[in-house]
């Protein structure tokens, strides 16, 4: 029904950008939010107040307080500076495994997409494998074969998220791939490989730039619960998975503030990717809103 | 028409606007007309012209950011205006229906359209349970719908593009409603099966005594179905008139232009241009015979395509496809365009003209036969490699959907720049500029809008910037699949005589791909006619369109909507 | 349609599926086989010595030849042998059977939970858009998928069971004071109703509630995405102003015409809801102390059971290819847009 609307003007791309955002005041309160985080992930070690690591048995088990924001741990730990420690940590974690699979999800995604054939029989059976296993079954697997650090953690998260790219990378390029531009641009002389790279891809990256900022937090998350279980990051690394599980202990006598803390700081970090990944996806593809 | 009667809708100072995000958008402006019992109005306009909109306002149901900011409506004494939702139900498909383009998705695609049937008839208390049933197998068959009992259970994707807008015209004469207004209904359809719904409707609209709304862009089409036409241009009417007073004394200079511009059997290129357009008195030199006994530019023999047939054990890689089991979309055609001659390729859909025009280009590859150009056998060069063949400067499309055929991320002058850059040896920064001016130049397209991005260009601009690409290496044959299709008529008109006059300066041959029959008639010397993957009939246009041979170019040429002057002439004779 | 045209999309739909068990069993083969380092070792434990490691190496056939050794494990698989678990004993398969129940019921549970909420809420939210309620709904959905269900699940127990004293403690299925319930399905609610032991049941229920709770507020947020996109694209469509042009009731072009079309791309989001599920039932299970194969492979892994960790790997990974395939069928069987050549 919507070609029945009036005429549409070209828009230009800037002031769509800030028409999406003003238009849903959220959006603001989560680029606020992701200027905090990247803050704290750069500078976070430097500003802390306390050594993340240095423990204190004197103060162990302290509530918050003027001296410690969010109280002390077991060991005497300063918990805010734990807290602004791990940010680093765990973002670096969850970086490096959606850049991987970005990377190698496009690449095989789009090959896929654009060439059909047995290319795209064949790249559809190793994303099907891989989708089988469930993210923590399969990083158990990985961990309990090849070690538990976490290199391996980042590897195994990446190789789980890839089939999301690589699903995005296939639809766009194979939507494109007998659109009129594709065929005008081989009748200009551009080979397939040529066609792939400086026609298809920048017009693929926008959605699976989306991807990226949706599965952001969805890697930090993974990459917590991770550790919540014990795999990858190790005590007495500060990491939110960790703090949260050595803090579940402590949580049924009382001493709520060794877990929460590290918890709402997690699950905010998620909530404001999660909600940049929305505000992306409406300005990159409104009719995708969800 | 008796002048007692009131009128049985009559729409006074229609005004609709839209919120948009860039303030308030008015799409209908103090828009006034009335629809008599029994009458059929056409309102015809091109794009923008807000013909649909107002039908919208009427029925109530236009997007949630429309509303109507001024006028009135009224259906047989209800003000619709402030009817309540519930009057207004009961009103929407008992008493006025409606219907729109694309039959295909306007029907649930996972309900049986029989059953779509009855859920309107029980809405509005008509028929229930088996009865309903009943009544919907009669209503198939009313539209001329062949084993309506087996028809009853078929869903949408089972049934061709006519036969859903037909399920559609007995969804919306289920409850046999008064009024029938219908946006666009035969849009995308084949000339034959536009044809037979329309005589259908109209014949239907007799029987039951309806009235009827036909909103087309298509004057032709208006003119011979419809009794009185409305005029519409960017939201407000311009005429209204009997057909007979519209084409014999048209008042604005805007349906003078609209008349003009459409193809028509008796027109000419130049007589496309509005009356008062300066290039109507340039001489069209496009209609030169070829010169006779020099070798053909282009020479397809035998042209064969088949599709091998999707196999149900395909996962299983040793199980070859039978090659026998295939859909033959293109049977062994053979034919010659000469050098500067322009050839054209007329057919409805599923005939093969798109598979034969896209082999020639070498997008696909043959599966016999040969394409043999200035001496060259292209056939043989399979397609996946021909894109950096010498051949390909040589051969050149200019694409049905100008928006489709432009990467949205490169400006214009980047679009028409990459064949220049891909296989020309013009090379350097300034120099290929230049070149993509004079192209610019060439097909009249402003240089302030080189820099643009297709979603910022208008519909007969971005044709402009195709075609510019499509001549940028100077082709010797350039093949066009509907390029004007997409487009409205007055830019048609305009885009029709560029491409005359750019085959002279360029001296390049055409292959011009329709379903239009006038269209081919005013830029082509001869004609192909095609169907089920064979030419069935070719020779000189004028020849093939005053005395066809077959009963298919007879039916086509039949089918095509009268254009209005000709008419005039039948009807005045009858 | 062509006779048994159905029965053939539906057998082929399992012949596409049979790759991706090949691929599962394959790659769990490389995992527990081909690894760097000596598997044997692994297989053994951290407590054995090389006498024990040479016996298990033997036992298992690691000195053969890798394609022997594949088509050993092939046969192993078809008889039901996944090993031995170091910690209990026990074969890995019995392990697995015992506690895939408790899972199973926390699963359905917190399915079927968040779809009677979250089918609701995707609808009410696309039926209303751009109102406030529209709002709450995304928000409750980012929300839903942005919390860590391990955090939601330490957080709800200090809520309910610390502060307000609500939930009975998270220590599993059944407080020590109430006996375990014939097993019947293996589900303690069901089996206890069963058994024509109400009380039971509701402590069985009691001690579901919080974990079920957690796992649902999980899983709420795609289904919730999904249902609200689907029900956008169809009310969208042109058919809707079709039916709507034809004068039909709200309430039947919402359920009949939009809801319909909108369940099928919700029903294909299931395989991946379910995906994520069998994930974060590791993580529920541990936090509430719940008997399920997902705390059964944690302990496993800390204590280095290798063979237990790679035998509950291949089971998931099974279950959950089988259960896409289901969800598959279901769905090729119920659009009547597929047509046999697909």
């Amino acid at each position: 029904m919507t070609d029945v609307t009036a005429f549409e003007a070209g828009v230009k791309p800037r002031s769509h950008i800030v028409y999406i955002l003003t238009e849903n005041p959220v959006s603001i309160v989560a680029i606020a939010g992701f200027a905090v985080i990247v803050f704290a992930a750069i500078f976070g070690p430097l500003v802390a107040p306390y050594d993340p690591l240095a423990t204190n048995a004197s103060v162990s088990l302290q509530p918050p307080s003027w001296a410690h924001w969010f109280g002390t741990d077991q060991l005497g730990r300063d918990v805010f500076s734990r807290v602004l420690a791990a940010a680093r940590l765990d973002l670096m974690i969850s970086v490096a495994a959606v850049g991987l699979s970005f990377v190698i999800g496009a690449a095989i995604g789009s090959a896929a997409g654009y060439f059909g054939g047995w290319t795209d029989r064949i790249t559809g059976r190793v994303v099907d494998t891989i989708m089988a296993f469930p993210l923590f079954v399969l990083a158990m697997g990985i961990v309990a074969a090849l070690g538990n650090t976490v290199e391996n953690i980042i590897y195994a998260t990446a190789i789980i998220n890839v089939p999301f790219y690589a699903r995005v990378a296939r639809a766009e390029a194979a939507i494109r791939r007998n659109a009129g531009f594709v065929q005008a641009a081989k009748l200009s002389g551009n080979s397939d490989i040529r066609i792939l790279a400086t026609q298809i891809f920048p017009n693929a990256l926008p959605p699976m730039a989306v991807q990226a900022s949706l599965n952001m937090g969805w890697a930090i998350l993974n990459a917590a619960g991770l550790s919540f279980i014990g795999l990858g990051v190790r005590p007495p690394t500060p990491e939110w998975g960790i703090m949260v599980a050595e803090g579940a202990n402590f949580i049924i006598s009382g001493e709520w503030w060794l877990a929460i803390f590290p918890g709402m700081a997690l699950m905010l970090t998620v909530f404001t990717f999660n909600l940049l990944g929305d505000a992306l996806r409406d300005i990159v593809d409104p009719r995708q809103r969800t | 028409m008796s002048e007692q009667q009131p009128p049985l809708i009559s729409i006074d100072d229609l005004t609709v606007e839209f919120t948009t995000r860039d303030g308030t958008v008015t799409a209908v402006r103090n828009v006034s007309f009335k629809l008599a019992k029994g009458e059929t109005l056409g309102i015809v306009g091109e794009s923008g012209s807000g013909k649909s909109v107002t039908s919208y306002a009427l029925m109530r149901i236009l997007d949630g950011n429309g509303e109507v900011a001024g006028g009135e409506l009224q259906y047989s004494g209800i003000d619709l205006k402030r009817a309540t939702d519930r009057q207004m139900r009961d009103i929407r498909g008992r008493e006025i229906s409606m219907i729109f383009q694309n039959p295909r998705t306007a029907l649930n695609p996972i309900r049986k359209v029989g059953q779509q049937i009855e859920d309107v008839m029980r809405e509005h208390a008509i028929a229930a349970g088996g009865l309903a049933k009943k009544r919907a197998i009669e209503l198939l068959e009313t539209v001329r719908i062949r084993d309506p009992e087996k028809r009853y259970h078929a869903y949408p994707h089972e049934l061709s593009g006519g036969m859903c807008q037909r399920v559609v015209i007995a969804l919306a004469l289920a409850c046999r409603p008064r009024v029938l207004i219908a946006d666009e209904p035969t849009t995308g359809l084949d000339v034959t099966t536009q044809k037979a719904i329309m005589d259908m409707v109209q014949e239907l609209a007799a029987e039951q005594g309806l009235s009827t709304i036909l909103i087309t862009h298509d004057l032709g089409l208006a003119a011979t179905y419809c009794q009185r036409i409305v005029v519409m241009k960017a939201g407000e009417v311009i005429e209204a008139a009997d057909v007979r007073d519209l084409f014999a004394r048209p008042q604005a200079d805007y349906t003078k232009a609209l008349i003009e511009a459409t193809p028509r059997r008796d027109a000419t290129i130049r007589g496309l241009l509005p009356p008062d357009d300066p290039r109507r008195g340039q001489p069209d030199l496009s209609r030169q015979p070829a010169s006779a006994g020099t070798e053909p530019l282009l020479s397809v023999r035998n042209l064969t395509k088949v599709f091998p047939a999707a196999s149900g054990g395909s996962w299983l890689p040793w199980r070859k496809t039978d090659p026998t089991e295939g859909f033959t979309a293109v049977d062994g055609i053979s034919f010659d365009i000469a050098a500067g001659e322009s050839v054209g390729l007329v057919g409805e859909s599923g005939c093969g003209k798109s598979t034969t025009s896209m082999m020639i280009m070498r997008l696909l590859d043959v599966t016999d036969g040969s394409i043999t150009l200035a001496g060259e056998d292209l056939s043989a060069i399979p397609a996946a490699r021909f894109a950096r063949h010498p051949a390909r400067a040589r051969l050149q499309f200019v694409f049905q959907d100008a928006t489709d055929s432009l990467n949205p991320r490169f400006t214009a002058a980047r679009c028409i720049a990459d064949p220049v850059l891909r296989l020309s040896d013009v090379k350097g920064r300034a120099r290929v500029r230049r070149r993509v001016e004079d192209l610019a130049d060439m097909v009249g397209l402003p240089r302030t809008l080189l820099d643009r991005f297709p979603h910022q260009l208008s519909g007969g601009q971005k044709a402009r910037v195709g075609i510019a690409r499509a001549i940028a290496l100077n082709p010797k044959l350039l093949i066009l699949d509907e390029p004007t299709a997409a487009l409205d008529v007055s830019v048609q008109a305009v885009v029709l005589n560029l491409l005359a006059d750019l085959r002279t300066e360029l001296g390049m041959s055409y292959l011009f791909v329709s379903h239009d029959l006038n269209v081919v008639n005013l830029l082509c010397e001869r004609v192909l006619v095609m169907q089920a993957g064979q030419i069935i009939e070719e020779g000189p246009a004028s020849q093939v369109m005053a005395a066809p041979n077959t009963e298919y170019a007879r039916a086509l040429l039949e089918s095509a909507p009268e254009p209005p002057p000709s008419l005039l002439n039948r009807k005045a004779a009858a | 349609m062509k006779p048994f045209a159905r029965l053939r999309m539906v057998l082929g739909r399992i012949g596409q599926a049979l790759p991706a068990l090949f691929g599962v069993i394959v790659v769990t083969f490389i995992l527990t086989r081909a690894l760097p380092g000596d598997p044997a070792v692994y297989f053994a434990g951290p407590a054995a010595d090389e006498a024990s490691i040479q016996q298990i190496r033997e036992a298992l056939g690691l000195d053969r030849p890798l394609y022997e050794q594949f088509v050993y494990y092939l046969g192993d698989l078809a008889s039901g042998d996944l090993g031995v678990s170091i910690s209990t004993g026990q074969p890995v398969l019995e392990e697995l059977a015992r506690r895939l129940p408790a899972s199973l019921e926390l699963t359905l549970g917190a399915l079927l939970l968040s779809l009677a909420v979250a089918i609701p809420m995707g609808v009410l939210a696309a039926t209303n858009p751009g109102r406030p309620i529209d709002h709450i709904c995304r928000v409750i959905a980012t929300a839903g998928v942005s919390l860590p269900t391990f955090f939601t699940g330490i957080a709800l127990v200090f809520v309910f069971y610390y502060l307000l004293g609500w939930s009975p403690a998270p220590i599993g299925r059944l407080d020590f004071a109430y006996l375990s319930p014939p097993p019947i399905t293996g589900f303690y609610t069901v089996d206890a109703l069963l058994d024509g032991d109400p009380e039971t049941a509701v402590a069985a229920a009691g001690q579901l509630l919080l974990p079920m709770i957690t796992l649902a507020l999980f899983t709420l947020a795609p289904i919730a995405r999904m249902t609200r996109g689907a029900m956008l694209q169809a009310l969208g469509s042109d058919f809707i102003r079709t039916a709507k042009a034809a004068g039909l009731s709200q309430r039947v072009i919402l359920i009949r015409y939009a809801f319909r079309n909108a369940m099928l791309p919700v029903i294909t989001t299931l395989g991946m809801v379910f995906s994520f599920t069998l994930g974060a039932n590791v993580l529920v299970e541990k936090v509430f102390a719940w008997p399920g194969i997902g705390s059964f492979a944690v302990d496993a892994l800390v204590v280095s059971d290798y063979a237990a960790v790679q035998g509950f790997v291949l089971t998931m990974a099974m279950l959950f290819v089988l259960l896409n395939l289901l969800i598959d069928i279901t769905y090729t069987l119920i659009d009547p847009r597929i047509e046999a050549n697909d």
